[in-house]
C-alpha cells in the first residue's frame, strides 16, 4: 500500500474537515492533489502535528480534525497518544502513516522498520478506546470510514511502502498557510 | 519554602482578568497552588502535557482555532521546548503568550535548578523572545496581560518569568 493512494482514497472526505499534516512527502502529497484552505502543512516541529490537531480539536468541537503523522515524527513525541487518550476529543482522527523510514531525509531506518515496535499497540496502551492497524486499501479506507463517523477519538495506523514523490515544493509561504488556515477556521465560526 | 497561597491567585485572577480561559501546563512546584485554581474552574480549559513542547503544537492549535492561551511551564520546559518554539511557533509567526516559573536564581537551595536558572534568560534573548520579571504581586495582572497583547500583536513568542519573589512566600 501507498500513501499516495491512501490519501488520495480519503481526499474527498476532507473537504469538510481540517486537516494537519507532517513535513516532507505527506504535505506535498496532499498539497499535488490539490490546495485547500483548511490544510496546514508542518513543514518541521517533528512530532507535532497531532498535538496541533489536539489544539483544534478542543477548541472547536463542531469541526472535525483529521492529522496525517508518519512513523518518524511520531515517535518523536509519543506522549501525544497519551494525551489524546486524557483529553479524548470527540472529533480527532489520527492517521500515522507507517513507512518504517525517514524518507524525507534520506530514507534512514526508523524503529517501526522491523516490525518490532507497534504503534497501533502503542497508541492502544495509551488509552485510546478506538485504533485501528491496516495494511491494505481495502481495511484502510473502512478504518477512515469509521473513524469519521465515529464518536470519540480514533487513531488508524497505516503501513505503507517508503516511497514518496519525486517532486517537492509548494506555492505557499509557510507564515502565509498558517495566516489563511486561522483565517479558514476563523470564517467557519462566524458563517 | 512554601508556595505562595495568595500570590497563586493574582497570577490566576490575572490569567482570568486577561481573558484567557484555555491554559495548556507541564505541573511544577511552583505552579501547583494555581494549576489547582484552574483545574476547578469550570469556565477554563486546562491541557496538561506530557513534555513541554507539546505544548507549542496544542498553543498553536488554539491559536488557529481563535482561542486565547496561555502556556505554563518550568524553565527547564521552556528549554525542552525550543525546537517547537523555534520551528513551529516563530517559522509560522504563531504567537505564544509562556508564563515560565523560573528556577535557579537567587535563593534557590536544589542544586539541580542551578544550570537551567543561569542559561534561560540568555537563551530567551539568543531566541529573540521578549521577557520580563514578575515579582510583585499587585504587577502580574498587568505583565501577563501586556504579554498576552505583545504576543498577538508580534505574532511571536512572549515570556513572563515567575521569579521566586512572586511564587514563595518569604520565611
Amino acid at each position: 500500500m501507498e500513501r499516495r493512494r491512501c490519501i488520495e482514497l480519503i481526499y474527498p472526505e476532507l473537504e469538510d474537515k481540517v486537516v494537519v499534516t507532517i513535513m516532507g512527502a505527506c504535505a506535498q502529497e496532499l498539497y499535488d492533489l490539490g490546495h485547500r484552505e483548511s490544510f496546514f502543512y508542518l513543514q518541521h516541529a517533528m512530532g507535532l502535528a497531532s498535538s496541533i490537531g489536539l489544539g483544534i480539536a478542543l477548541h472547536r468541537p463542531e469541526e472535525r480534525v483529521v492529522v496525517l503523522d508518519g512513523d518518524g515524527s511520531v515517535l518523536m513525541n509519543l506522549g501525544t497518544f497519551a494525551t489524546i487518550a486524557r483529553y479524548a476529543p470527540s472529533n480527532l482522527v489520527h492517521v500515522v502513516f507507517d513507512n518504517g523510514s525517514l524518507l524525507s531525509t534520506g530514507g534512514f531506518e526508523t524503529h517501526t522498520t522491523s516490525g518490532l515496535t507497534d504503534l497501533a499497540g502503542i497508541a492502544r496502551a495509551a488509552g485510546i478506546a478506538h485504533v485501528a492497524h491496516t495494511d491494505d486499501e481495502m481495511t484502510f479506507g473502512e478504518a477512515m470510514i469509521e473513524a469519521f463517523e465515529r464518536d470519540g477519538p480514533s487513531v488508524v495506523v497505516a503501513r505503507v511502502k517508503a516511497v514518496g514523490p519525486d517532486h517537492y515544493g509548494m506555492d505557499l509561504h509557510l507564515p502565509e498557510n498558517a495566516f489563511r488556515f486561522a483565517r479558514y477556521l476563523s470564517d467557519r465560526r462566524q458563517s | 519554602m512554601t508556595v505562595s497561597y495568595e500570590n497563586s491567585k493574582a497570577v490566576y485572577e490575572g490569567i482570568r482578568a486577561a481573558g484567557i480561559r484555555s491554559v495548556s501546563a507541564l505541573p511544577e512546584t511552583w505552579l501547583g497552588l494555581l494549576l489547582q485554581r484552574i483545574g476547578d474552574d469550570p469556565e477554563m480549559r486546562l491541557v496538561q502535557v506530557t513534555k513541554e513542547e507539546e505544548a507549542v503544537g496544542v498553543a498553536a492549535g488554539a491559536h488557529f482555532a481563535g482561542e486565547p492561551h496561555l502556556m505554563l511551564m518550568q524553565n527547564h520546559g521552556f528549554l525542552a521546548a525550543i525546537n517547537g518554539i523555534v520551528s513551529l511557533a516563530q517559522l509560522y509567526h504563531v504567537p505564544l503568550c509562556m508564563l515560565i516559573a523560573v528556577r535557579g536564581h537567587f535563593g534557590e537551595p536544589y542544586p539541580w535548578h542551578t544550570r537551567g536558572g543561569n542559561v534561560t534568560e540568555e537563551v530567551l534573548r539568543a531566541l529573540d523572545i521578549p521577557f520580563e520579571r514578575a515579582r510583585d504581586p499587585a504587577r502580574v495582572a498587568r505583565q501577563i496581560r501586556e504579554g498576552y497583547t505583545l504576543s498577538r500583536s508580534s505574532l511571536w513568542p512572549t515570556a513572563l518569568l515567575l521569579t521566586r519573589d512572586l511564587m514563595e512566600d518569604y520565611p
